[in-house]
């Protein structure tokens, strides 16, 4: 079974990548690097409480605005193992898949839990379930297709496959 | 049921008769373009596939116009990085410094994009080209690589938005406020995954610059692409600047629309939208207190072109900008940049107390030439006024088009130049 389970870190509506990273650090494309300045305009605490594992969850439209890949490469090298939301910004969702940074939509979810919640995501099933709270959720599956390319952990892998 | 024209050039390049919204399809791509900043990210993930070097040298389009002239060492490694890899892969269109432009504005003008094309960028702005009736959108950089490998992209075929414009625009209305008003009626993600398809006859009174910004601007309301029928002007723009053969697709009478809005282009004011969303949007009307202002940027990927040039100049001739204002003027490509000399606007410019920047995307995301400072104010013609955008997370942008924002240049404060003496 594939699963993350971590603590929560939880935002609102429209969180865009300027935030998640911000362009004065795009001239760096090294993970590690990116990493340090992860979520910097919108918590700057962030990089300093993160542990491997952790989640993110938002409401609307997460990751709207610059197509910058760095934005999901940041929030995978900073060691969050999940981003949960309402709904994401398209390029955002795309770029996700593509370097297999595990991401779920499901609106009651993102809605209901809270940060420092604990939570688990099985990514077989799609189910998110809120230790804390007790909840579970049901997330959205994704096409065969996509699914393809996250087992492949990632869209070159994908093609190298093929 | 019928098809979009979005719908109708994906299923064209698909190789599919039919396609719905909602299909999984993999594309061919007639252009796959990237920037200084998205390039060398999809060139590290390109050397791990396992391929032969890039589909097509001609089809690829590298323009470095974010940190350039290269604005520290970092910056110079990645253009660098792009450099190499346009000389050892041959391609045909890397546009250097002194040759190039912000990516959105020197495609069109060098006649790479068409009505017809599937193009994807790894920038997000790339939904431009949908102003000449092409599909195009903005990817990562990953994608950008697959691309480049193989020339192929998945979609998911986008369900559209069709905004049906009639009427024609009042003087100082462009294709900013057009789409600034649209943003802020159907909100940041008004569009998410969609397609918006602006038609009508109201289109006819908007120029080629005035579609480049709607359709530019696409993104700002979550949309997956914005795209326009191609009409005289559009066909008479892609001879002037293009060799390359276009199809012209026309969505079907019974075309299948989410949502259909009806918006009456002379009814529109000057609009301008306040931190930190685009939708966040105000007519110059409903704006009674004073906005003073510390800075003010004309240029972008969204307002850089010639008519913004001139409009801006219409503005500030015979005036001068308001003291301790910056006001930073940035032609967006080599092409805009002479046009804009040989008429006169650059004189227009620096004897008004602007400054004239080479083409750069500088200060639209924060990279460079004109940053902002905790606390400070920018009215400026580009995309997005998120929370640190241009700078410090306590500074401000407002998005406005270029007449509002050379007319609160001159104010110091926002403004419009129906309100200048």
């Amino acid at each position: 079974m594939k699963a993350a389970k971590g603590t929560v870190f939880k935002y609102g509506d429209n969180v865009d990548t300027d935030v998640i990273i911000p362009a004065r650090y795009l001239n760096s494309s090294d993970p590690a690097e990116l990493a340090l300045h992860c979520m910097e305009d919108i918590d700057k605490d962030f990089i300093h409480r993160v542990a491997k594992g952790d989640i993110i969850v938002a409401t609307k439209n997460f990751g709207c605005g610059s197509s910058r890949e760095h934005a999901p490469i940041a929030i995978k090298a900073a060691g969050v193992s999940c981003v949960i939301a309402e709904t994401f910004a398209r390029i955002f969702y795309r770029n996700a898949i593509n370097i297999g940074l595990p991401i779920v939509e499901c609106p009651e979810a993102a809605r209901e839990i809270d940060a420092g919640d604990t939570v688990e995501v099985n990514f077989d099933t799609g189910v998110i379930t809120d230790v804390t709270k007790g909840t579970t959720y049901q997330g959205q599956a994704f096409p065969e297709f996509m699914q393809q390319i996250i087992d492949a952990e990632g869209l070159v892998n994908y093609i190298n496959g093929r | 049921m019928g098809m979009t024209m979005t719908q109708k050039i994906l299923a064209a390049h698909a190789g599919l008769d039919k396609v719905e919204a909602g299909q999984l399809i993999e594309a061919n791509l007639d252009l796959v373009l990237g920037n200084d900043i998205t390039s060398p990210v999809a060139i590290k993930e390109m050397e791990k596939m396992k391929v032969d070097g890039v589909f097509d040298k001609d089809k690829i389009a590298l323009v470095p116009d974010h940190f350039v002239p290269n604005k520290d060492i970092k910056s110079a490694e990645h253009c660098k990085c792009v450099r190499e890899f346009a000389y050892r892969n041959k391609i045909t269109n890397y546009f250097e410094v002194g040759e190039m432009g912000i990516e959105h504005a020197l495609l069109p003008e060098k006649g790479l994009t068409v009505a017809g094309d599937v193009i994807i960028g790894a920038d997000s702005h790339t939904c431009t080209y949908g102003a000449l009736g092409a599909f195009s959108t903005g990817v990562g950089s990953t994608d950008m690589a697959a691309g480049m490998a193989t020339g192929k992209a998945w979609f998911k075929v986008p369900s559209a938005i069709k905004f049906n414009l009639t009427g024609k625009p009042s003087e100082w209305v462009s294709g900013k406020d057009v789409i600034l008003h649209i943003i802020g009626m159907i909100g940041v993600d008004g569009a998410l995954y969609k397609s918006m398809e602006f038609v009508g006859e109201g289109v006819a009174n908007l120029t080629m610059d005035d579609r480049f910004t709607i359709a530019n601007m696409a993104i700002e309301a979550g949309g997956k692409n914005g795209i326009f029928p191609v009409d005289e002007l559009a066909a008479a723009y892609m001879k002037e600047h293009s060799d390359k053969p276009y199809t012209v697709y026309e969505a079907d009478a019974d075309a299948v629309y989410e949502e259909e809005y009806t918006i009456d282009l002379s009814t529109l004011r000057p609009t301008i939208a306040f931190p930190h969303l685009p939708e966040n949007t105000k007519t110059i009307d409903e704006i009674k207190e004073d906005i003073v202002i510390d800075q003010v940027v004309i240029g972008s990927c969204t307002n850089g072109r010639i008519d913004d040039m001139r409009i801006a100049a219409k503005v500030l001739q015979g005036r001068h900008i308001a003291k301790g204002i910056r006001c930073i003027v940035i032609p967006a490509t080599q092409a805009v940049y002479l046009q804009a000399m040989e008429e006169g606007l650059l004189k227009i410019f620096v004897e008004a107390g602007a400054v004239v920047s080479t083409p750069t995307c500088g200060p639209c995301l924060g990279g460079y030439m004109g940053i902002l400072a905790q606390g400070e104010r920018c009215v400026s013609t580009t995309n997005r006024n998120f929370v640190g955008r241009m700078g410090h997370v306590e500074s401000e942008i407002y998005l406005a088009s270029p007449a509002v924002a050379a007319a609160s240049a001159v104010a110091g404060k926002i403004s419009c130049p129906c309100r200048l003496d």
